[in-house]
């Protein structure tokens, strides 16, 4: 409003303005140029606040010993590559890491080739096309920990319906996350169900970009079915492909609610990521310290496939 | 069309019937194909069913639990408002504000970004996409320590903030990619008429934007509500509880009777299925426009 009421002043008060003509023009230039600005003053701000500064404060965190005295005392010594050393000579950070390599690379593998699946099936038009594939959603529209919550009583090992219908079969129940060999595999799944919508959805309407015409010229040389998917839809969805394949990293990389709710890094540490393992520090035994030098290694991986993103994204514009 | 009408004239009986057989093996097909849909369907839902089917089972214990909800039991469903009914009123609250703060913070950026000839444009693009790849953890290390000095942990304020952090950027970069199709003309005319900028976008862009500001106000109700991460660490006291934070408690405990549980997992899900069955467009929109725009 403020802003509305400045540059009604500023109307008024310009022509009687004393200074000449090329002042005055010089004048309301900078007014615009201001206004201008102001449109976008208030998410710049919330930016470097909600993001520049998270990013530098980790930074400077993590080379200091910033734990929960520091609130109370207000020192935080710095203690230099401490934090870095900490955590990565910790046993557990090797397994930190592989976990993650498999729980990212399994999520986004199952993911993706169901999602692409699923994307092709419905590419196709038949009754009630739409409707179904819009109820594909629901899964990524409810709460990540909803999702987790619904899992936990499914694998539940004594009662969980999973169990339960493996036992019509013979098969023994199997401690889906109370067992340190397959809980990681039960996050993964849970994951991968997760992640389906999202996957179908962005192909999909890649899918939809490719226009007919390209697949029309292909049958006439003879592309159907599977040499139509290599030679003429594959080539044309690289680029979607790309950024939904990126995207997946960067968002599987972070997940936290899913893991926290089904097995809360456990049993024996056996689904612990850099991601359980930065909130574990920081907000379990508040070393921010250590948990912000694990957050800086967890961004450094990020921005690794970002880039790889951005020049996905880059290339798709160009094109 | 009169290629069509010569073909129709032209076409022999045999052949009639061979177009006939032709158009019904499609159809046959196009009805298979519906059944696997569905099929896959009810695979890919199960989960969500079988939330909503304990939820009204009023034993609790999933082993005792048939497999359809033939005696429903609503139970559940009262001791979840019990325990979590005021939860569930925090994070609405949360939600709505953050749908706000979003929407006013962000629609004026991305018309500016959209219209506005700013040098430093791709620059800000670049900054704006790299600030959704910050993982959630590393943005609530920093504001546990500013939110500890400024009071603003366990705080309504303090996670509607938190929140807008990932809906902005997301917010941004929808409502630009719609306003680039704003023709700059109709807002020119307004300002010849002698409405400020401001006045002109409040009057001009925002209602011809309207479908993208709806998009991303959904998914910033979406985020907050289904916000997790902020819930859980900038909070410490107990005194706020989102929903998401209710549920991961209950979870936490060794879950006896699931279909208090359930029952609070399906209240916290309504929002998402009313968004699904009335905006679905919206959201089809914004799931495509969010990540390749």
């Amino acid at each position: 409003m403020s802003q509305a009421q400045l540059a009604a002043r500023g109307r008024e008060a310009s022509p009687s303005a004393p200074t000449g003509p090329t002042g005055s023009r010089r004048w309301r230039h900078w007014r615009e140029e201001i206004a201008k600005t102001l449109f976008v003053v208030p998410a710049a701000f919330a930016i470097v606040v909600l993001f520049g500064y998270p990013v530098v404060k980790n930074l400077t965190m993590s080379f200091q010993e910033y734990t929960i005295r520091t609130f109370f005392t207000g020192e935080a010594p710095w203690v230099g590559l401490t934090n870095y050393v900490t955590v990565i000579s910790e046993e557990l950070f090797t397994k930190t890491v592989i976990n993650t390599a498999l729980f990212t690379v399994g999520s986004i593998v199952g993911q993706f080739i169901i999602g692409m699946l699923l994307a092709l099936f419905f590419h196709r038009h038949f009754p009630l096309h739409g409707v179904l594939r819009a109820l594909f959603l629901l899964p990524w529209l409810i709460p990540l920990i909803v999702g987790s919550a619904a899992w936990r009583a499914i694998l539940e090992q004594d009662s969980g319906i999973l169990n339960v219908t493996l036992a019509v079969f013979g098969i023994d129940p199997v401690p889906w996350l109370t067992s340190p060999d397959v809980a990681l595999l039960a996050i993964i799944l849970v994951n991968i169900w997760l992640g389906i919508p999202f996957n179908l959805t962005l192909l999909y309407s890649g899918l939809q970009d490719i226009p007919d015409e390209l697949y029309e010229a292909g049958a006439l040389d003879g592309a159907t079915g599977w040499r139509a998917f290599w030679n003429i839809t594959w080539p044309n969805l690289r680029a979607v492909v790309s950024v939904v394949l990126m995207l997946g990293v960067v968002y599987t990389l972070k997940v936290l609610d899913i893991i926290l709710g089904l097995t809360h890094g456990g049993p024996a540490n056996a689904t612990q990521t850099i991601a359980t393992q930065s909130y574990q520090r920081s907000f379990v035994e508040f070393k921010f310290g250590e948990g912000a030098a694990l957050s800086n290694i967890l961004i450094v991986i990020s921005l690794a496939f970002a880039v790889v993103y951005l020049r996905a994204t880059r290339r798709q514009v160009d094109e | 069309m009169t290629a069509l009408a010569e073909s129709r004239i032209s076409r022999t009986g045999d052949e009639q019937r061979r177009h006939r057989r032709h158009l019904m093996v499609r159809h046959t097909k196009n009805w298979i194909r519906m059944g696997l849909g569905i099929i896959f369907l009810i695979g890919m839902l199960f989960p969500v069913y079988w939330m909503l089917n304990i939820s009204l089972q009023g034993s609790g214990t999933t082993l005792t639990s048939s497999v359809f909800p033939l005696h429903p039991d609503f139970a559940g469903y009262r001791t979840a408002i019990a325990d979590q009914g005021g939860h569930l009123l925090t994070s609405l609250i949360i939600a709505i504000g953050t749908v706000v703060v979003t929407l006013v913070i962000a629609a004026p950026c991305a018309y500016a970004l959209a219209q506005f000839r700013f040098r430093w444009i791709s620059w800000a693009l670049l900054a704006i996409l790299i600030s959704q790849m910050i993982p959630g953890i590393v943005i609530a290390n920093a504001l546990y320590a500013l939110y500890q000095r400024l009071d603003l942990l366990d705080s309504i304020p303090g996670l509607i903030i938190a929140n807008a952090a990932n809906a902005i950027p997301f917010g941004i970069l929808i409502m630009r990619s719609f306003m680039l199709g704003v023709p700059p003309s109709i807002v020119e005319a307004a300002r010849v008429d002698g409405a400020g900028r401001l006045r002109a976008f409040l009057s001009i862009v925002v209602p011809i934007s309207r479908n993208s500001l709806i998009t991303v106000g959904l998914f910033s109700f979406l985020f907050a509500w289904s916000d997790f991460v902020f819930a859980l660490t900038l909070t410490t006291k107990g005194t706020i509880v989102p929903v998401t934070l209710g549920i991961y408690t209950y979870l936490g405990a060794h879950v006896a009777n699931w279909s208090p549980v359930m029952a609070t997992a399906v209240l916290a899900s309504i929002p998402a299925i009313i968004l699904l069955i009335i905006a679905q467009r919206y959201i089809a929109a914004g799931a495509v426009g969010g990540a390749v725009k």
